[in-house]
Formats: structure tokens, sequence, C-alpha cells
């Protein structure tokens, strides 16, 4: 029977995006797609532990949600609707056919389709690339059942009646359209690793372990991307740290002080040679591909290597100059250069990122290695205001306590 | 499928030689690439007039149906296979009438 649940667990994870895409194709419909695709993961519940699990478990799903898509179609048609779903066909068939051939990736590329909202595009992509049910996803984003649904619902009806097609985008958009998906993934994974709310787990596993399945599926479609390579090892080197990075009274702990021997070896390992790949490359850097060698930095060797963070920070200053890249530039800046001109540099952002709790959080860690301690006590107060994240307000309130005036 | 794609502004008469130029080529741009099915200035809101005959004798009334900060200076009816078509399109009509453009599908007709 386990194996039975292995099976189907793994077909799950494997198939689901494969058998949406291969449908949503087919017949030119997400909404059928998903359904199909939910039944036929049904079906294989209910007949896998009796009829076994089949040889081809991907071709058997694919099989049964077509078959399971043919007869609701048959069942709800009316002349209107055969007429809109041959269109919807022949409307893909005249499709020119792309360079890039996945169904997969087109599937990702209309669930993060700009025309939809940011919140929609998440939503979307974690139901049908992900396969999380509407719970899992409301359950996530801490949204009642409902209101998820609706604003799935919603997302669907929008890219039926707008026409937002179902294909890999234009050569000349794609740059663009990646650089939308990966900020998806990138939302969504930053929720999982700084989960907000005071009764949130701090790192929500499961929305980054999802993060990281998109971004190791997306690097598999599109492997000569280097934001895309960037992306997957920006989210491998930080999930390599993430038992270390919360202590076991629930506090977060900084990286200098983690213990480096709880860091994944192998994650590491990987972001290592994902980063070492894209230098090899010789392009110009994007914006992932240098946050990620920032944590390549942050995760060689024994200490950070200050003077290589500051020049990747100011590598990254002259792509995207706003004041959070100023900040983290500032930050590495004062461990370089010494706290002061760190400092100093920090308070200059002050009227950009006063409602920023990590510019507080990081005034507030200075003036206290500084030995201002009431100046330190007044920061740590304001960043404790703003933050959101369970663990970090714990560590912000020791801190902030044991700063003695 | 067909689009309408609203011009947004919120100052009358706003329009000036260069923007017409630029939406002049542009038009021939949407003719020459089988897009272009309907485009049309729009005078002031001010000008407008309700017309409400739902009732036994039909009701006129002097200005806009709603009192908008912003509202449509002009229109596009346009012909595109799918939405990414009618965007990267429009991108270019945003560009060259210098305005923020809104752009909703037209139901299909019943079949």
């Amino acid at each position: 029977m386990t194996e039975i649940t292995d099976a189907l667990t793994r077909a799950h994870r494997d198939e689901w995006a494969r058998v949406v895409a291969t449908l949503a194709k087919r017949f030119g419909s997400l909404d059928t797609a998903e359904e199909a695709a939910a039944e036929a993961f049904a079906t294989a519940a209910e007949h896998w532990p009796a009829d076994g699990i089949p040889p081809n478990p991907g071709a058997w799903l694919t099989t049964t949600a077509t078959r399971k898509a043919i007869d609701r179609i048959r069942r709800e048609s009316t002349r209107d609707a055969r007429h809109r779903e041959a269109q919807l066909v022949y409307d893909i068939e005249t499709e020119p056919l792309g360079a890039i051939g996945d169904d997969r990736l087109r599937l990702i590329f209309i669930c993060c389709h700009p025309a939809l909202a940011m919140d929609a595009r998440i939503a979307l992509t974690l139901r049908m690339v992900g396969g999380l049910s509407v719970p899992e996803i409301a359950h996530a984003f801490l949204v009642q059942e409902t209101t998820m649904g609706a604003r799935i619902t919603r997302a669907k009806a929008k890219i039926a009646a707008a026409g937002i097609p179902y294909r890999v985008p234009l050569a000349e958009d794609l740059p663009a359209r990646i650089s939308g998906v990966l900020a998806v993934l990138f939302l969504i994974f930053n929720e999982g690793y700084l989960a907000s709310g005071p009764d949130t787990a701090p790192v929500r596993e499961d929305l980054t372990g999802e993060a990281i399945r998109f971004a190791r599926l997306l690097h598999q479609l599109l492997p000569e991307d280097g934001e895309v390579t960037g992306m997957l090892a920006l989210m491998v080197l930080t999930e390599a740290r993430r038992t270390a990075r919360v202590s076991s009274t629930g506090e977060l702990v900084p990286l200098p002080e983690q213990d480096r021997g709880q860091w994944d070896a192998a994650l590491i390992a990987e972001g290592h040679a994902l980063v070492r790949q894209r230098l090899a490359s010789g392009e110009v850097p994007g914006r992932y591909q240098l946050l990620a060698a920032v944590n390549a930095v942050h995760t060689d060797g024994d200490a950070t290597d200050w003077t290589q963070v500051v020049a990747l920070y100011e590598q990254l200053v002259r792509i995207d100059s706003s004041p959070i890249v100023r900040l983290n530039r500032a930050i590495a800046v004062g461990e370089r250069d010494g706290l002061e001109a760190g400092l100093e540099l920090i308070d200059d952002l002050e009227p950009e990122l006063s409602g920023y709790h990590p510019y507080h959080a990081a005034r507030a860690d200075l003036l206290r290695r500084l030995g201002r301690a009431a100046a330190s006590r007044d920061a740590y107060d304001a960043a404790i205001a703003l933050a959101e994240n369970s663990a970090e307000v714990a560590y912000l309130v020791r801190r902030r306590d044991e700063a003695v005036i | 499928m067909q689009y309408l794609v609203n011009v947004i502004d919120s100052r009358s008469n706003t329009g000036t030689a260069e923007e017409a130029v630029a939406i002049d080529a542009f038009n021939e741009k949407l003719v020459a690439g089988g897009h272009w099915v309907f485009a049309a200035g729009l005078a002031d809101p001010t000008t407008s007039t309700v017309i409400d005959a739902r009732g036994d004798a039909p009701v006129f009334t002097d200005g806009p149906f709603v009192e908008a900060k912003e509202w449509a200076a002009g229109l596009w009816i346009i012909e595109a296979p799918d939405l990414d078509v009618a965007l990267t399109l429009m991108t270019e009509g945003s560009k060259a009438c210098n305005r923020r453009l809104e752009i909703r599908p037209i139901l299909p007709p019943p079949a």
C-alpha cells in the first residue's frame, strides 16, 4: 500500500503539470485541463491499489484525463460550446512551431502572464503548475478558501475572455516574460523563506520547496537562460541554510552566527556549480545571477569575503539602483571598511527606507556593535514595530533587551 | 478577435501636432497589418448627453454618465488573434498617442 501511495505522490509531483499542459493545449481551456487532471488523479487513487501501478504512470494519467475531458465536453456541450472548442483547437493547430516545444513552458507563461494581477499569477502557478489544491494555496497565503477559489476562477475567466494565448512568447518578448515568471517564483520563495504573520511558522518549507521545484523545471526547460540559472542557484543556496537559520527556540540566527555544519552541503555544492557555470559563460550577469553570486560568497569557506560582496553589490546597483539594493551594499561596505562607514551610508537611505524594517534592523546592529546602546535600542524598536516574521521579531527583541543603556 | 482600446486622458484637448503625426503613422501600420477596424478621437466629456428611454418618455440629461477624473479621449477597435499580439501592437499605440490605454475584448457575436 505504501508503494502505491508513494507512486501516487511521485506521479502527482512529476506528472501533474505535464498532464494539465497537454490537455490545455489539446482542449484550449485551462478549466477543462485542470478538472480533467484532478479527475484522472482521483481515478488513479481508486484503481491503482487494485489494478497495480501502470508501467508508464504519466501516459496512463494523460490518457485517462483526456477521456475525462472528452466525456465532460460531450456532457456539457451545447452547439455554441462545441463551436468554441472546435475554434480553440483550430487556433492552436495553426500556431507556428516555436523553438521551445514543451507544453509545460506554455503553461508557466500563461499562468504568469503580465495581464493578470500578481496575486492571481501566484495562485494560478501554484494550482496549474504545482498541482496544489485550492485549500492548500488559500492556507499558504492566509486567505479564505472561497476567496482563493474566486481568485483562480477569475484569472481563468480572464485568460479565456481576453484571449491570452497558450503559447511561448515571441523571441523579442521572451526576456521580459521570463523575468515576469521569475518574479512570481521569487515571491513564492520569499513568502516561504520569510513568512509573514505572527501565527505562521517562520520558514514555510512547503513554499520554498515548491518554488525550488518550479525553478528546477524552468531551468530544465530553459537551460541556456542565465537568469533562470541564477534564480535556481539563489534559491538552493538560500535553502541550504534553512535549518541553521532558525534556532531551537524559534529565533532567527544571523548568517555569521549560524552553525555551518548544519548547512546542506549537497545544495551548496549544487548552487556553487550553477554560479560557476554562469561565470564561465562570460555573459554579463543579471540581477538574480548577482544575488546568487553574493550567496555563493557567503557560503564559501569559513567566513564571508566582504570585498567580493561589495563588488557584486556595486554591479547590482548599476542594474537596479533601488534603495534596498543600496542598503545591502551599505551593509557590505560596513563589514569591509568599518562600521562607521557603513552606518553613514545607511543613514543616507532614511527618507526612502524609513518604513522598511531591514533598514532599521541593519542600523540597530551597527549601532549596537559601535556601543551606542540608546540609539541602538530605538532602532530595534522601529524594526520590531515593522517586522512580520516571528523568528525575526524574537531575535530583534532579544537584541534590544540586551542593549543596556 | 476584436479589442476595444480606450485612450485614457485626464485633461481636454491636450493632443499635440507631434502626437497627431505619430498616431497617423501608427494607424497606417495597423491598416497595413490588417489590424485596423476603427479609430476615432472623442470630444470632451462635458459635451456628452445621456439618453434614458427606458421609461414612458425619453429623458435627456446633459453631461457624462459618470463623473470621473479620467475618461476615454479616443478609441481604437483592432483585430488581433490574441491578447499578446494586441498588447504588442498597442504598446506602440501608447507611445504614438502618448497616453495610457485600456484594452478590452469585444464579446464575440452570438453563434
